[in-house]
């Protein structure tokens, strides 16, 4: 009896002698990871969310609301959208000439796709402004017909362009590597036009994966900043994005309406974090 | 029906045209968007001689704008890579409550603008703040307007490429080998130098790679939180920024050129650790 009684006291204690040891091991990792997330990011946002409850919701709605907001969100998504349209299209033939073909200096094309991720947005911003205003190497070619593209909503256009094209090559890709040849030719066979093919073989299985590239694409268009304020005029009403309208409401010292307006854009952003992760489960229910 | 050879269309005209014209409208577009813009940096950075150049990059405000950028990138790597070590080993060895919802957290950098990170920033330490601004002045120190809100700033943009790039990494190797190596009597430390960090070590350093690249460049949230005072608070980008709206061309392009050249020398190494995965992964 005493001994099965000093068996159970052992065996019940050997558990907690070892989970002093486990909980060392998970300790270090774990308050690192919650401490740094709680000071660098938790932090900041409760900051902004606390600063926006200070405003009325009234006054909220009438900053958010204004005249100038509105044509700011109006240059921001719109022109977001068409960058990531265009690139939707573009990137889409881009990651296939790179899948399916060989050509001359394809490897070169290939790593210069990741470019905009590696060039400061300044620099893109500041080169893009020299080559596309009325004189520049590509600028010049356009101003005959009166097309103005630095300084304009088309420059805002193709600086969002630049800086959100690497996320649908970079998304699509390994899903084209991954695809199985055999469909297509099995498709000719039966005899369907090569139209017929890529519309009804080829497009359906990629389309998770180029929405999801548009989607993070036009994600990161909505919050540039640095190649925008430099290739456009940043007027109102004109070609004025709302985070510049953020940094030009704190320039003025009015925390209360750069809180509003980066709100909703947080919040947006917010929106579009689920809206991907979405996608991107859709996308592997698919593969 | 007597079996027929597959009839791949490929006598067809479109066939024919089809790869040529496909690669053709590829190039062009990447010429538009990427190879004119690249090529142009360094025509306008060296057009002018090698003099120029020198003289650009010699000023004061550009060599202290180059010692602002590399103290920025310096403190937030070491910083980032630790916390992503950390942020990917809980992760991708752990299940708990609440798991998915860290991973968005960890993602929030990726998806916020970064003038709203500043913004944030301002509003947590700036002396007309909300928050501890009004403390941290009182103590006679300054965050905001900076090096230190640059530096904070820099770590918040560049916080989850690490933890991203090694997370997928740990969680192919599995825990196997570091379960063995447990059970032969290893301690933490040597699990870790010697089983977990050989395993992760290309995706750890591809992580660095972007976080280091990202930390070099970073514009929007840096500009709000600098105040941009010529020769104290700014780093390169604002540098470039600063320069070109005052009509130093030349300056800004010098700047310019130099950030160019790192970003290239990033894609190769990025190239280099792609074809070590690669490797890996074949075997």
């Amino acid at each position: 009896m005493a001994t099965n009684l000093e068996l159970s006291a052992r065996l019940a204690q050997a558990p907690q002698r070892k989970t002093p040891a486990l909980w060392q091991r998970v300790s270090l990792p774990w308050t690192i990871t919650v401490t740094y997330l709680l000071i660098m990011l938790v932090l900041p946002i409760t900051a902004l969310f606390g600063k926006a409850l200070t405003v009325s919701p009234a006054e909220f709605w009438r900053i958010a609301t204004s005249d100038i907001a509105l044509s700011a969100y109006d240059v921001t998504f719109f022109t977001s959208l068409a960058a990531g349209l265009i690139n939707g299209v573009m990137g889409t033939l881009v990651a296939w000439v790179l899948v399916r073909y060989k050509f001359p200096g394809r490897k070169i094309v290939d790593a210069a796709v990741d470019l905009p991720f590696a060039l400061p947005t300044a620099v893109a911003g500041l080169v893009l402004a020299t080559v596309y205003r009325e004189t520049g190497w590509i600028g010049q070619f356009f101003a005959p017909f009166g097309i103005k593209i630095a300084f304009t909503r088309l420059g805002v256009l193709i600086a969002m362009i630049f800086i959100s094209f690497p996320f649908i090559v970079r998304t699509l890709q390994p899903v084209l590597q991954e695809m199985e040849k055999e469909a297509e030719e099995a498709s000719w066979s039966l005899g369907a036009t090569q139209v017929q093919t890529f519309f009804k073989v080829i497009l359906p299985p990629l389309i998770p994966a180029i929405l999801t590239g548009v989607a993070l694409g036009f994600s990161r268009a909505v919050g540039e900043y640095g190649s925008v304020i430099l290739i456009s005029s940043s007027i109102p009403f004109k070609d004025l994005i709302a985070p510049v309208l953020v940094f030009q409401r704190l320039e003025a010292y009015d925390y209360g309406g750069a809180t509003v307006i980066g709100t909703v854009l947080l919040l947006i952003s917010l929106a579009m974090l689920f809206v991907i992760n979405a996608l991107q489960q859709w996308g592997r229910r698919y593969a | 029906m007597p079996s027929v050879a597959p009839a791949r269309p490929s006598k067809g005209i479109a066939s024919f045209f089809g790869p040529p014209l496909l690669i053709t409208i590829a190039v062009v577009y990447l010429a538009l968007v990427l190879f004119v813009p690249a090529i142009a940096v360094f025509y306008e950075a060296f057009h002018k001689g090698i003099g120029e150049f020198l003289k650009a990059v010699g000023s004061p405000a550009f060599q202290s704008a180059v010692g602002l950028s590399l103290l920025a990138t310096g403190v937030s790597v070491p910083l980032n890579t630790i916390f992503g070590l950390c942020a990917a080993w809980v992760i991708a060895r752990n299940q708990f409550p609440g798991r998915s919802l860290l991973i968005s957290l960890l993602d929030l950098p990726f998806a916020i603008s970064p003038v709203v990170v500043g913004l944030m920033l301002v509003l947590l330490y700036g002396e007309n703040g909300v928050w501890f601004g009004p403390t941290i002045s009182s103590w006679g120190l300054k965050l905001i307007f900076s090096p230190p809100g640059i530096i904070l700033a820099t770590i918040v943009v560049t916080l989850p490429f690490v933890a991203r790039e090694v997370m997928p990494v740990l969680e192919d190797a599995g825990p196997a080998e570091e379960e063995a190596a447990k059970t032969l009597g290893a301690k933490d430390w040597q699990i870790f130098w010697r089983v977990t960090l050989p395993n992760i070590r290309w995706g750890l350093l591809y992580g660095v790679l972007l976080t280091n690249a990202r930390a070099l460049g970073e514009f929007g949230a840096v500009s709000v939180v600098s105040g941009s005072i010529v020769g104290k608070t700014q780093t390169l980008p604002l540098f470039v920024e600063e320069a070109y709206k005052n009509y130093e061309t030349q300056a800004a392009f010098g700047a310019a050129s130099i950030l160019a050249i790192l970003a290239v020398i990033t894609l190769i190494l990025k190239e280099i650790l792609e074809r070590r995965t690669a490797q890996r992964g074949g075997h």
